[in-house]
């Protein structure tokens, strides 16, 4: 047992303090305003304290930190995306993930399962060939293996899928992990709380003040901020924010369901995914299986379950576990995913100077978590966005340069 | 020893069969009707499992489906709860998640060291050095988990069910009951449902000494029997709201969707625990599970027990307790007095000592702290809320009843979309605005006197009879409770903790106070690090709590802490149950059957069924495709095309359609000719091509690959919702079946079956018959330069593949399947959409400038294409071979090219061609590669670089 439980094992006066200061009322004025208290905001107030020593920012979060997407998301870590600029940028976001629990001093759980997509067609072995391929290229140890290995990796997997669909290979991608979601959010806005960064819960942004088309400054339900930087790091919500300073994205709003089982004795190592079968499924580490599909069809504004899609995740899930068929699934939810027509991220600056936009997250936002709130620290700071990013800018719609990651984030996790 | 009591009155029990059970490897009996718990109860057994986290021993908390503690396993199933299954014969029971047995549990251990493990404390430790966290997550990992899943588990199919109904009532109790009767008058259809086996509610269980309730009881059922309208489900609970009043019952048997025109929620209300010190050892229960345990299964809780009150419920359960011979040792109540008079006035003449303003401090377990062996007794502090040492007292007592009040079961209200307010008058809370046709009666509504709340059912039901239009008396309106019936702080503090608030997750008092202090103050943030509510239970006894003890930390009003989200599912709902039968629709050809007697292999190509291949005897799978491929390019093949999309466009402005939905020109199609047709999206990217028919001046008919069709259909009526053309466009994608006959001899095959062949130009379609079967006769070129396509109508289509496959006999046809086919259209040097583009491909890169008419007024994608047009071209589709004779490794498909040590592009197709003897393929290089003759280089599986020439696309025209 670790010492530093003794801690807590032998104070009189518990010795735990607050993650983060309750704050009530913001300063007339800040260097930098972020919008949203979730993983990505901050993240990037984290590292705009840590790396740039700029302390004087304040997070804004309407409900409570990490309650959107951060806590809604099924955690799943990995890089093996489609496109060499996608796979680099999630690679630096897995790097930093690997030590993040050391850093921040919180334990994340980061766990380290190994991940497979399963391929149930030849048209899906193609794709999985392709992310090998680009992986690999790029130094991200991903590569196809064939049902032997699978089986071997998870024996418990019906491999013909009830007869229904045969996996006939898999997209084996070894830095797969699980992380605790919630964590991440606490871990940062702790770190970010120590170095001077106000946090506000409870805050709504009810505008954002642009004169001569740079930002001067937010409103809020506890009144006026000044700042000339100000940071959207928002899920289900950009639109909104960006019509406030009279930007159009090309972002539209699916709701992204997701359920989880009573706990149970571990037994699933592995995260698996499967495209047709549009399942992917992990055991956290209380025993839960956490479970998710594809993106609901539709776009709606909305965090409201449906029993559809519990319906066919279950029905989907015993082709490939048939014993689990009394185990009982406790809870299902949903997030609102911000999706874009290339399924790649918007991230930069804006031609709204001093508006910063880290949006369009889609499905693929805690794996980015770290990355996303490095990189748009450095572009704050220095107004300028590394190159890292440079292919998730806002512009690249009207220049007709997307990056397409469609075929690596289309059962979304 | 045996708890049974004498035969009660309207008890579950069938005292006439027993069954015999084991639970941890020794024997045991009860009655059919009995839970496992209470048959394990009835024979003295009270450690029923042990605690998630600490181990602790536990028993019966609620019996009314949240005893979490009490998971058990017979080897195949497993979690099972033993408050609410029945009791079978020959089940092999054991608890789950004990290391070597409830009694000797290993890891009880882990209670002692409980100091060591803070709330949260898996956040604070184990992480550093970063090299030992898989130990330690490998031991959590263990540690944590329920039950063990049986991977011989048979998959399970329930039926679904559908089901409409004019009022919908979840919950058979008084006042759900009064809700059906009096919705049911109306002659209306009305389901009512409820999880228990029996109906009744509390009618079944709190008698407070008395029978009335029990003689109601049967008043209201026999009533509710006499409305063949009305429909009662027992042993089905409501397992969520979803929108539009869609609820599904859960039963056994399976899920019943019931979509209701108007829902009335009597779900009644969850008993809640007071908090106080060793409050879990088995033997303190909930008054209500007390009751439950004498009056449904004649269980004796206890035989000489305490009851810990905050409100008057308490003394009712005394009253009960008393009924069936159990000695009250003393009445505990933490307020000054009860609300009613008349109930201690009962209590004191049968010489129970009530002890006012006073608590439980804690509970003394017996030395295994398998039960109660007596209480400490001290006065309560309600301004401080604190106990008060100086004059406290131990009573012996084997058993503690439990009432601090009640939480409304209103986790489908929450679900949709209710404004719950907080009551300090019953300090509870209670709905504020329901949504429309969502009406809620009785504890839920926070109405408890028995006849308020049939009243309240009353009155809901009206309220549900007027929402769907009928006529009736205005509700009257019931009042509120007048007198709490919840305590506002049932919490004991107590330096030694283990007063638990959460049982699923072993969360106790001071957790919650230091998560505040580390700043998880919001119930949120509370409920995610401390996990109150987050275990099999949903927090159905510990939410309540939990907020109560923040707002008093933060010092605030209750309401202003709020609750948590309440969501799907109200209880746990079975994998299996959700699932249903489950459906994998997919479709055959009307040749399905004549392709399997030829031996074909079939594969899936989106939801089609389709021959990948004809199976021949002593010949492997490459053999047999290109004997297939050379049966084509030498004498002539066969192919079920018929999942190939089709679609008509009828109308005046058929071709104006045509001319906007694809990127070419059709409005000086001549009719009998065929034109290619691209698909792109808004954003220039390539969808979909196909060949456009013109059968008649109104009449284009549009046929293209299998994937994709469905998908075009409906963007095709996208877009007709849009521009609102005269056309009419139907899909008869299955109405025809679709057969290829090509190679040299095609033609002479067919000429003694059909007219017209003569005349067919490539590029040109008629309408013929064949044996009087008409027949829509395409002349293509996709595998073959010499194909005729045929397509039938489906019925025929059978008869017609007879009679081509008897005309080929001796002239070599042969059937090809899919596999065929990709080589044969490889070697004619056609790309195919999906398989040589990817989701970003426009048409410039796979060289279709030839298929654009940009000079066209509009067409879908034009505006991208424009400015994509004025830009270098990034990539480039080119065809290529490997050198002559190659023997190496071939590269696969989806392999890169590679330049300079970059990613230059990737190969779509591969496949070595025995007709061009060469392997040859299509890939994407930079433009920069792009020339014929230019020499490019393809990484391999094996990491080793192949070189690859550029060349002519018309493969077999080059050799």
């Amino acid at each position: 047992m670790p010492l530093r439980l003794l801690k807590y094992a032998l104070s009189k006066e518990y010795p735990g303090k607050r993650f983060f200061q309750a704050h009530e009322t913001p300063k007339k004025s800040y260097d930098v305003v972020i919008i949203g208290g979730g993983g990505h905001g901050l993240a990037a107030a984290y590292y705009l304290a840590k790396e740039h020593g700029i302390t004087n920012v304040a997070v804004l979060e309407k409900g409570y930190i990490g309650g959107g997407n951060t806590g809604r998301n099924t955690t799943i870590v990995r890089s093996n995306y489609l496109t060499p600029e996608g796979v680099k940028f999630y690679d630096a976001s897995v790097k930093i993930y690997e030590g993040l629990s050391e850093e921040l001093d919180l334990n994340l759980f980061y766990s380290t399962r190994g991940h497979y997509t399963l391929a149930h067609t030849e048209s899906a072995m193609r794709t999985m060939r392709w992310r090998a391929e680009v992986n690999k290229h790029v130094g991200v140890e991903s590569y196809v293996v064939g049902p032997d290995e699978i089986a071997k990796a998870c024996p418990q997997l019906d491999m013909s899928c009830s007869g229904q669909a045969p996996i006939l290979g898999a997209l084996f991608h070894a830095p797969g992990s699980v992380a605790r979601h919630d964590g991440v959010a606490w871990g940062y806005a702790r770190g970010a709380d120590s170095l001077g960064v106000e946090i506000f819960q409870n805050t709504e942004v009810l505008g954002i003040d642009v004169q001569g088309g740079k930002v001067a400054g937010v409103k809020t339900n506890k009144g006026y901020i000044a700042t000339t930087k100000v940071l959207s790091a928002v899920a289900g919500f950009t639109p909104r924010i960006c019509e406030m300073v009279g930007l159009e994205t090309p972002i539209v709003i699916h709701p992204l369901q997701a359920c989880v089982t009573e706990p149970m004795k571990p037994w699933l190592d592995t995260i698996l995914v499967s495209g047709s079968l549009h399942v992917y499924v992990s055991q956290s580490s209380r025993g839960e299986l956490v479970m998710g599909s594809s993106l609901d069809p539709y776009e709606v504004h909305s965090t409201r379950s449906t029993l559809d899609f519990v319906e066919g995740l279950t029905s989907h899930m015993l082709d490939m576990f048939p014993f689990l068929s009394n185990i009982k699934v406790v809870r299902q939810w949903a997030g609102m995913a911000d999706m874009t027509p290339d399924f790649a991220p918007v991230m930069g600056k804006t031609p709204v100077e001093g508006f910063y936009l880290d949006a369009g997250w889609g499905t693929w936002g805690f794996k980015a978590t770290p990355i996303s709130g490095k990189t748009m620290a450095e572009t704050i700071a220095r107004d300028q966005a590394p190159d890292l990013i440079h292919s998730f800018r806002l512009s690249r719609f009207e220049d007709y340069e997307l990056t397409g990651e469609k075929g690596a984030a289309s059962v979304g996790h | 020893m045996s708890a049974r009591l004498a035969n009660n009155k309207g008890e579950w029990i069938n005292r006439a069969a027993s069954v015999k059970f084991s639970y941890e490897g020794r024997e045991f009996s009860g009655f059919e009707g009995d839970s496992i718990s209470s048959a394990l109860w009835a024979s003295g057994e009270q450690v029923l499992g042990r605690s998630f986290k600490y181990h602790r021993p536990r028993g019966i908390l609620s019996l009314a489906n949240h005893d979490v503690n009490v998971m058990l396993t017979d080897g195949m199933d497993t979690n099972m709860r033993g408050d609410v299954v029945a009791v079978a014969e020959g089940m092999a029971l054991k608890a789950v998640n004990t290391d070597g047995g409830v009694k000797k549990d290993k890891s009880r251990f882990i209670d002692s060291i409980s100091p060591l493990l803070p709330v949260g404390f898996y956040y604070k430790a184990f992480h550093t050095p970063k090299r030992f966290f898989p130990f330690w997550e490998n031991i959590i990992r263990k540690a944590a988990g329920l039950g063990v899943v049986n991977f011989n588990y048979p998959r399970i199919t329930k039926p679904k069910l559908h089901e409409h109904c004019d009022v919908l009532v979840i919950g058979a109790g008084a006042t759900g009951l009064s809700a059906a009767l009096e919705a049911g008058a109306s002659g209306l259809r009305v389901i009512i449902a409820d999880e228990n086996a029996q109906a009744g509610g509390s009618l079944g269980f709190d008698w407070a000494g008395g029978q009335e309730s029990s003689t109601l009881r049967e008043q209201l059922l026999a009533r509710l029997a006499q409305l063949p309208n009305v429909s009662l489900r027992l042993g089905a609970y409501a397992a969520g709201y979803y929108p539009d009043h869609l609820i599904p019952l859960v039963s056994k048997a399976g899920m019943v969707k019931v979509r209701a025109r108007s829902v009335i929620m009597a779900s009644g209300a969850f008993e809640q625990p007071p908090v106080f010190r060793n409050n879990d050892i088995p033997g303190v229960m909930l008054g209500s599970a007390a009751q439950r345990l004498m009056h449904r299964y004649s269980v004796l809780p206890f035989s000489n027990g305490v009851v810990f009150t905050a409100n008057d419920y308490g003394y009712r359960v005394a009253l009960d307790l008393l009924q069936a011979g159990v000695k009250v040792a003393a009445l505990v109540d933490l307020r000054e007095r009860a609300e009613e008079s008349a109930l201690p006035d009962q209590l004191l003449k049968r010489g129970v000592k009530i002890i006012p303003a006073s608590c439980i401090y804690e509970v003394q377990a017996n030395a295994d702290k398998s039960g109660v062996k007596s209480v400490t007794i001290a006065s309560y502090d309600s301004a401080s809320n604190e106990a008060q040492l100086h004059d406290k007292i131990t009573l012996a007592c084997d058993g503690v009843a439990m009432c601090a009040g009640w939480v409304p079961t209103a986790n489908l209200l929450y679900q949709a979309g209710t404004q719950m307010r907080y009551d300090y008058g019953v300090h509870q809370f209670v709905p504020q605005r329901l949504p429309a046709g969502m009406f809620a009666a009785g504890r839920v509504n926070g109405v408890y006197e028995l006849n308020d709340k049939m009243a309240d059912g009353v009155r809901a039901a009206r309220l549900a009879l007027r929402h769907l239009g009928q006529e009736v008396a205005e509700p009257a309106t019931v009042a509120l409770a007048a007198t709490a019936q919840s305590h506002a702080y049932p919490i004991v503090p107590h330096p030694k903790g283990k007063n638990f608030v959460d049982f699923d997750e072993d969360i106790q008092v001071k957790d919650f106070i230091n998560a505040a202090k580390e700043g998880f103050d919001n119930i949120e943030l509370m409920k995610r690090f401390t996990t109150v509510g987050m275990g099999p239970s949903q927090g159905k006894h510990s939410n309540m709590n939990a907020i109560r003890i923040l707002a008093r930390v933060r010092g605030v009003p209750v309401e202003q802490i709020g609750t948590t989200t309440s969501r799907p599912f109200f209880h746990p709902t079975p994998i299996g149950h959700l699932a249903g039968r489950g459906f994998h629709p997919h479709r055959l050809t009307p040749l399905h059957d004549a392709n399997l007697q030829l031996g074909a292999v079939m594969t899936d190509v989106g939801a089609w069924k389709r021959a990948a291949y004809y199976q021949v005897p002593g010949l492997n799978v490459a053999q047999t495709v290109l004997a297939e491929v050379e049966a084509v390019r030498k004498q002539a093949g066969i192919i079920d095309s018929s999942s190939f999309g089709k679609i008509e466009v009828h109308g005046n402005e058929a071709a104006l359609f045509l001319e906007r939905f694809f990127t070419g020109r059709y409005a000086d199609q001549a009719v009998g000719e065929s034109r290619y047709t691209l698909l792109l999206d808004e954003a220039g990217v390539v969808v979909d091509d196909g060949l456009a028919h013109r059968l008649d001046e109104k009449l284009f008919y549009l046929s293209s690959g299998t994937s994709n069709a469905a998908a075009v259909y409906r963007e095709m009526q996208r877009w007709q919702q849009i521009w609102q053309l005269d056309i009419g466009l139907v899909n008869v994608t299955g109405a025809y079946a679709a057969i290829n006959i090509a190679g040299p001899l095609a033609r002479q095959i067919l000429s003694g079956l059909m007219q017209g062949l003569d005349q067919l130009q490539p590029g040109s379609a008629c309408l013929s018959e064949i044996a009087g079967v008409p027949v829509r006769l395409l002349r293509v070129a996709f595998v073959s330069d010499f194909t005729y396509e045929l397509h039938i109508p489906t019925p025929q289509a059978s008869f017609v593949w007879q009679r081509v496959m008897a005309a080929g006999q001796g002239l070599g046809l042969k059937p090809f399947g899919t596999d065929a086919q990709r080589l044969l259209r490889l070697e004619m040097g056609h790309a195919m959409p999906g398989i040589d583009t990817d989701g970003l491909t426009n048409p410039f890169e796979i060289g279709a400038d030839h298929a654009l008419a940009l000079d066209k007024p509009d067409f879908i994608g034009k505006r991208s294409l424009q400015i994509i047009a004025k830009r270098p071209l990034k990539k480039a589709l080119v065809a290529f071979a490997l050198a002559p004779g190659y023997a190496g490794e071939i590269p696969l498909e989806c392999n890169l090219v590679i330049r300079d040590g970059d990613i230059d592009g990737r190969v779509t197709s591969i496949a070595y061609s025995d007709t061009v003897k060469r392997v040859i393929g299509f890939a994407y290089v930079s433009p920069q590669q792009q020339a014929l003759g230019t020499v490019f280089q393809i990484r391999t599986d094996s990491g080793a670089l192949v070189a690859a020439t550029v060349v002519d696309s018309h493969f077999l025209e080059a050799q």
